[in-house]
């Protein structure tokens, strides 16, 4: 079976700097995999790359069997991004952001009321304008649409960021669940002890590269430094 | 591509709804411009009435320019492109449905200013059976060029002030033709004013089509 992540020495340039510099990552359907390393890292820009939206221009960059060097766009709708953007309206409310989001994929209405359930957000917040949530609430609704559209592959950009104690065990738990339910996550963390408890594997990014994971240690040795799981 | 323009079209027309720009910003402009066109020609009330139609729609489409940009604004907060890029939305029917939310707010800002040049220029309007398409299709026509070139620079830190610089010279012939139908509407002389409707037809429809076939691009590129 085809990886769902294949990208072999990808160079994904923003402006006139690349960005991703010849990076080297497969990832099967149905793993989660954690992405770390320092700031400005090229973490961010390899979950956009994969979203389809900044162009691959030299090497292989394959995702959910879309060659995003000829076609960004036909893997767009198969994906689910968590950025550290809302990508919501403000002046709409948090039960029109979903329909809307959700409806655009096809998302049923049991979806949608699913997905809100899930998070927290079918009470009164529902039919409140995004504009007068927390910092949290709206982390929260951006999940709800990420849910509620059920993508084959999660990009998840520090999905704890902004959450309390609750809402960041909620993110482990959608994890948990997506990945059963057959997803493909990829996750960039700076919380890595909390992190690795979800993710099946762990791969660093530096200098807008995948570091290589470190020679296996001989049999009878400890477990392999990027195991994590 | 139909469903995903509804779908669009109401979101943008719900949000206009929610913040009521296009009533509270939008017509008191518009109806500023026709004052103040009224206060430059004030002394020659005979030149006032023959310019009506030329001022009016010079009226409606500056505030058009406001509206697209507006209609464009709504996506730039907040990753709101990038997730419009992602939402699996038809770039064919995201660019219609928006080019049918700013085509009502349009319309009915004209209603309004055809009031207001009756009322302020003491013009009078015949031939509605002309006057009224020729305002349909001149809102549909302002609204596909305006959607056209604001997702070319809805991405772009200067939108605010590229848009006008691209849009003013490509609403040039809309403006022509627009102008000429509406006072042949206004003279009772609708025979000549079915050839501008016509050609106002025309560039609205291939608006239309360019702005539909070349969206997806606008977007990522824009």
């Amino acid at each position: 079976m085809e990886p769902v992540v294949d990208l072999r020495g990808a160079v994904a340039v923003a402006g006139r700097f690349p960005a991703l510099a010849g990076v080297d990552l497969t990832v099967e359907r149905g793993e989660v995999v954690l992405l770390h390393g320092p700031n400005g890292a090229g973490k961010t820009t390899l979950l956009r790359g994969c979203a389809g939206l900044i162009p691959f221009v030299d090497g292989q960059a394959r995702v959910l069997g879309c060659d995003l060097r000829v076609d960004r766009r036909s893997v767009r709708h198969r994906v689910g991004l968590l950025s550290h953007a809302t990508g919501l309206y403000d002046d709409l409310t948090v039960l029109d952001n979903l329909r809307f989001w959700g409806r655009a994929v096809g998302a049923e209405g049991d979806d949608i009321d699913a997905a809100m359930a899930r998070l927290g957000l079918d009470g009164r917040l529902r039919d409140v304008p995004v504009a007068g949530l927390s910092a949290g609430q709206r982390r929260r609704t951006s999940l709800a649409v990420l849910v509620s559209r059920r993508p084959e592959l999660w990009l998840l950009d520090e999905p704890r960021a902004g959450l309390d104690a609750a809402g960041r065990d909620l993110v482990d738990g959608l994890i948990g669940d997506a990945a059963r339910a057959g997803a493909t996550i990829l996750l960039s963390s700076h919380e890595l002890d909390r992190a690795a408890v979800v993710a099946d594997r762990s791969v660093e990014v530096v200098g807008g590269q995948v570091r290589p994971p470190p020679a296996r240690a001989p049999e009878g040795a400890a477990a392999g430094a990027s195991d994590v799981a | 591509m139909w469903r995903d323009a509804a779908l669009v079209a109401a979101k943008d027309l719900r949000i206009e709804a929610r913040t009521r720009v296009a009533l509270n910003q939008l017509a008191p402009f518009a109806v500023l411009v026709l004052l103040l066109f009224a206060f430059a020609f004030d002394a020659e009330r005979t030149v006032l009435r023959g310019a009506t139609p030329g001022l009016f729609w010079v009226a409606i489409l500056l505030a058009s320019l406001l509206a697209v940009q507006r209609a464009f604004a709504l996506e730039r907060p907040d990753g709101l492109r990038d997730a419009v890029r992602l939402s699996g939305l038809h770039p064919g029917g995201l660019f219609l449905g928006k080019v049918a939310a700013v085509a009502v707010q349009l319309f009915a800002l004209e209603a309004l200013l055809a009031v207001g040049v009756v009322a302020l220029y003491d013009a009078s309007l015949s031939a509605p059976l002309l006057l009224v398409p020729t305002c349909i299709v001149g809102a549909l026509g302002l609204a596909a060029v305006g959607c056209t070139y604001g997702g070319l620079t809805g991405g772009q830190r200067v939108a605010e002030t590229i848009l006008p610089l691209l849009v003013l010279p490509a609403l040039a012939p809309l403006l022509l033709a627009a102008t000429q139908a509406f006072e042949a509407a206004a003279e009772d002389r609708p025979g000549e004013g079915w050839r501008w409707l016509a050609l106002l037809v025309a560039f609205a429809a291939g608006y239309v089509g360019l702005g539909t076939a070349t969206f997806g691009i606008l977007l990522d590129d824009g």
